[in-house]
């Protein structure tokens, strides 16, 4: 019997979980596909809002702007990349002023710090590229830039650290009470109990809510595609440049990376598939035509791939973050888009203290706090890389030639706790293959040390999971 | 800091022999690095014959091509450091480079011969709409995992790109029993060479399809189709035009890319064209004693071409080390194309500082019939040839005769044309 079972691995479960595993209690994390990290929270912005954005009073602006104050020491506490690089919410027409001053009124209410209106003329100097149309500028100093897959991956290693069991390729089908307040989840893998569920099912969390609920809601899969460009675009823009809504409708987003890429999109077009991740050609025609409003001359030539990830957007727009009324112990963490990212920590937090008092929990002093990431060798000086290589020779073989990722870093990824099974786990967590030649030279080094690493052969080596092998089978001369 | 008089960096045929031209050169401080575990480079998955008709005057493949170099390069004495890869290259020629069992070290070089070669271009690149499973490689991809880890990447096949190595792959692929239903090509005009078409396409029965794009790929996991339409003449898609292809593999060969990471970090200055170094006569590029030979320079059809300039970097690396760097002339003059020549390596000249007999070599940007290529200097034509047909798939070339050039005097301008027939 489980005290708590958390069902989703994405960045609300991961939070939620590695919040709850500073409590002694026994905690278990069910996910569908083979890694953390693989449905909304790994295709989006990779945005830290600074929160003036969600309208004053609701949960949104209430969680995004504790998640957006947490966040900088969580990254330095789980060793995750975090950058406070500031963002412009740039003002494309006079006529838009009185939404750009509306949006800074909202911002202050919502208790976000150093916001300013910033004109033309001091624009131009923080941002060069920026459109001769940009009249004026919501300045929010606080607004930052995170990886969403290592911000993800932290969590969710810091949790199993410190004790909660992760099941993945385990798809809950069903949610149901026993009598004397055990709920029974019935998986593809077999039956669960336990005391407490939480629901941080990303667009899947209707089903589960609906399942448990007198009030159904209902989750919209929002398409955002969404274009990377190459390390060559570092520097065209410093902050992440909003679009004011205004004649135009609501623009995209222009956003440097922790990984020192350059990201732009998302669109926003409501689908039915929960699992159409699909880019579209007029998705990405349209992520390059609004991109081109707020800035000049936008190096999109410079993309290196495109990608298209899904809101969970529930109709009421606003964060689902309760407890059940008609079933106390089963936890909603849903209708979470944006900004969920931004929020995780704080919705994580805020979940795992309604558990808490569900269960009485006491906290466990042996709880660890910090997490330690995997090295990354290039950031390293020469002499501090050479004592890693006299260690371990691994780090002195270079795998990935365009993000310089070594063999070291990726034996380390797939070797730690919750480690990569696939190509897309290894290149989430160390970046082989996220560079521009996206995986072409390191994919057959990569298969050829995960199937080594993993005991396999090389034939079961997955791109992400399930079907997705690599490989079909061996040519006729091994026949 | 170690020191060598010339680094070549990477081992493949352009490195092999610009190494070997450079120690028959008389240069003897001389050091190869190469990244992956044995010289060679991409020649080594190319196992299929057509190498060195130029350069032996016999068909081999691409590994006996390779070990020829190889063995010449290894007679001499040559020192090869491989698994090694080159981090950093700096404006004053220090090389930072990592392996193994050496951790990260530095070489101070007199000069340096870039050979790094070129990379795929991607689908992301492309921007190729639809999902993003298993199942979607780069035709060299498929090629190293085919003919070096003895894998098959797929069974049902679609090409898009009809570059070489696509070619080829399209004729692997069939040979190991897959099914290649097609290949699709945006240009009108495929971008691989006439002889890879026949050999390769027509030999097998597979559909080339010339201005055609993928539209949409499909599946979640792995690959299940794709859509393929053609297109307008601005590359649009036409609606309507589409045709689905089951399959479980895309392959893409869509261009190639020179790879000069190593060389924008040093500050030497990138044709925006050829994506490689704007290089002078000597294959010189702005940095002084950094040279730049093979597929990082611009990317070839034949690796005996790379062979052939590769040695020109090599032998001018050798004599920049011994002359040192010659006190700075004039630039020379820039060789400026009409008639649609896209570009021009070198792109400059020096009539003092070159060779006898030196190689232009340029590519044109459509297929044209009937055409003359001339080269006027000073407004004057001195040579001509012949070409009865033209294609971007097929590198040209011009010879110039150093005495030629220097009957001027003072050679104001250098122009190569090509003109109707």
């Amino acid at each position: 019997m489980w005290d708590a079972v958390v069902i989703g691995a994405g960045v609300t479960g991961s939070a939620v979980a590695r919040y709850l595993s500073r409590y002694r209690a026994k905690v278990l994390v069910v996910e569908k596909s083979e890694d953390v990290c693989t449905g909304t929270s790994k295709a989006n912005s990779a945005i830290v809002h600074a929160g003036y954005d969600a309208k004053n009073g609701s949960l949104m602006a209430k969680y995004n702007l504790e998640g957006s104050l947490m966040m900088e020491d969580l990254s330095k506490e789980l060793d995750f990349p975090y950058d406070r690089c500031g963002s412009l919410v740039v003002c494309l027409s006079e006529a838009d002023r009185p939404t750009l001053e509306k949006l800074y009124e909202n911002g202050v209410k919502n208790g976000v710090k150093g916001l300013e209106i910033v004109e033309r003329d001091r624009l131009v100097e923080m941002e060069p590229n920026i459109s001769d149309d940009a009249v004026a500028a919501l300045y929010a100093p606080t607004g930052a830039i995170i990886c969403p897959f290592l911000f993800t991956i932290a969590l969710a290693e810091n949790a199993a650290e410190n004790g909660v069991e992760f099941r993945f390729d385990t798809e809950v089908k069903s949610i149901g009470r026993t009598g004397d307040g055990v709920f029974k989840l019935v998986t593809d893998k077999g039956e669960i109990l336990t005391k407490t569920v939480v629901n941080a099912a990303g667009v899947y969390a209707d089903f589960f809510h609906n399942m448990m609920c007198e009030k159904k809601i209902r989750i919209t899969p929002r398409k955002g595609e969404y274009l990377l460009l190459d390390h060559e675009a570092e520097g065209f823009v410093r902050h992440t440049i909003f679009q004011l809504p205004g004649k135009f409708g609501k623009g995209v987003l222009v956003s440097p990376t922790v990984h020192k890429n350059v990201i732009v999109g998302p669109t926003a077009n409501d689908i039915d598939d929960r699992e159409g991740t699909n880019t579209t050609a007029s998705g990405l025609a349209e992520v390059m035509e609004k991109s081109a409003r707020a800035l000049k001359n936008v190096p999109v030539r410079k993309t290196i791939t495109s990608f298209a990830g899904l809101r969970a957007h529930e109709d009421g727009h606003e964060f689902i973050v309760e407890e059940s009324k008609e079933n106390p112990g089963f936890f909603d963490a849903a209708g979470i888009e944006s900004p969920g990212l931004s929020s995780a920590p704080a919705i994580g937090k805020a979940v795992a203290e309604m558990v808490k008092a569900r269960l009485k929990l006491e906290e466990d002093p042996s709880f660890k706090a910090t997490r330690k990431g995997i090295v990354h060798a290039a950031e390293l000086s020469i002499e501090e890389r050479n004592e890693l290589i006299k260690k371990n020779p691994a780090y002195g073989q270079i795998i990935c030639r365009c993000e310089n990722v070594s063999e070291g870093e990726i034996i380390d990824a797939i070797r730690r706790p919750l480690g990569a099974k696939s190509l897309d786990g290894v290149k989430r967590r160390v970046r082989a293959g996220m560079g521009r030649c996206q995986a072409g030279f390191c994919s057959p080094r990569v298969m050829e040390i995960l199937a080594r690493e993993l005991g396999k052969d090389q034939s079961e080596v997955t791109k992400s999971g399930g079907e997705s092998r690599i490989i079909v089978g061996e040519i006729k001369d091994k026949w | 800091m170690e020191q060598y008089n010339v680094v070549i960096i990477g081992g493949g045929p352009a490195g092999l022999a610009a190494a070997k031209a450079a120690y028959d050169e008389g240069e003897r401080s001389i050091l190869i690095l190469e990244r992956d575990s044995l010289l060679g480079g991409i020649l080594n998955q190319c196992i299929h014959n057509g190498f060195g008709l130029h350069t032996f005057k016999e068909e081999l493949t691409g590994p006996e091509y390779a070990k020829r170099f190889e063995d010449e390069v290894r007679a001499r004495g040559i020192e090869c450091r491989l698994n090694t890869m080159v981090m950093d290259l700096s404006s004053d020629k220090t090389v930072t480079a990592m392996n193994r069992t050496d951790g990260m070290f530095q070489i101070r070089a007199k000069a340096v011969v870039l050979a790094m070669g070129c990379r795929e271009r991607s689908r992301g690149a492309l921007n190729i709409p639809g999902y993003r499973p298993a199942g979607i490689y780069s035709a060299g991809t498929a090629q190293r995992l085919v003919n070096i880890e003895g894998y098959m990447p797929g069974r049902k096949v679609v090409i898009l790109g009809s570059g070489d190595i696509g070619l080829i792959m399209a004729r692997r692929m069939t040979l190991e029993g897959a099914e290649v239903q097609v290949v699709a090509e945006l240009m009108p005009y495929s971008g691989g060479l006439k002889r890879n078409i026949v050999q390769c396409l027509d030999d097998y029965g597979i559909p080339l399809k010339l201005s055609h794009t993928v539209v949409d790929i499909e599946g979640k996991e792995r690959v299940t189709g794709v859509t393929i339409a053609e297109v307008d003449s601005k590359n649009k898609p036409i609606p309507g035009t589409e045709e689905h292809y089951d399959c479980d593999t895309l392959l893409l060969s869509c261009g190639l890319i020179p790879e000069n990471e190593l060389s924008r970090g040093a500050g030497v200055e990138i044709s925006p064209v050829t994506n490689g170094p704007k290089v002078n006569e000597r294959l010189e590029t702005s940095i002084p004693g950094v040279f730049a030979a093979g597929n990082v320079l611009h990317v070839h059809d034949l690796v005996d071409y790379v062979s052939e300039e590769a040695a020109d970097a090599g032998r001018n690396a050798a004599a920049y080390v011994r002359e040192g760097n010659a006190p700075e002339t004039e630039n020379g003059t820039a060789v400026t194309f009409e008639g649609g020549i896209r570009y021009t390596v070198p792109s400059t000249v020096d009539t003092e500082k070159m060779k006898d007999l030196m190689t232009v070599r340029f590519r044109v940007g459509s297929v044209m019939k009937d055409r003359i290529v001339k080269v006027y200097a000073n407004g004057e034509e001195i040579f001509k040839k012949k070409r009865r047909i033209m294609a971007p798939g097929e590198m040209e070339e011009v010879l110039l005769r150093k005495t030629e050039l220097q009957k001027f005097g003072g050679l104001k301008t250098l122009k190569i044309k090509v003109e109707e027939a």
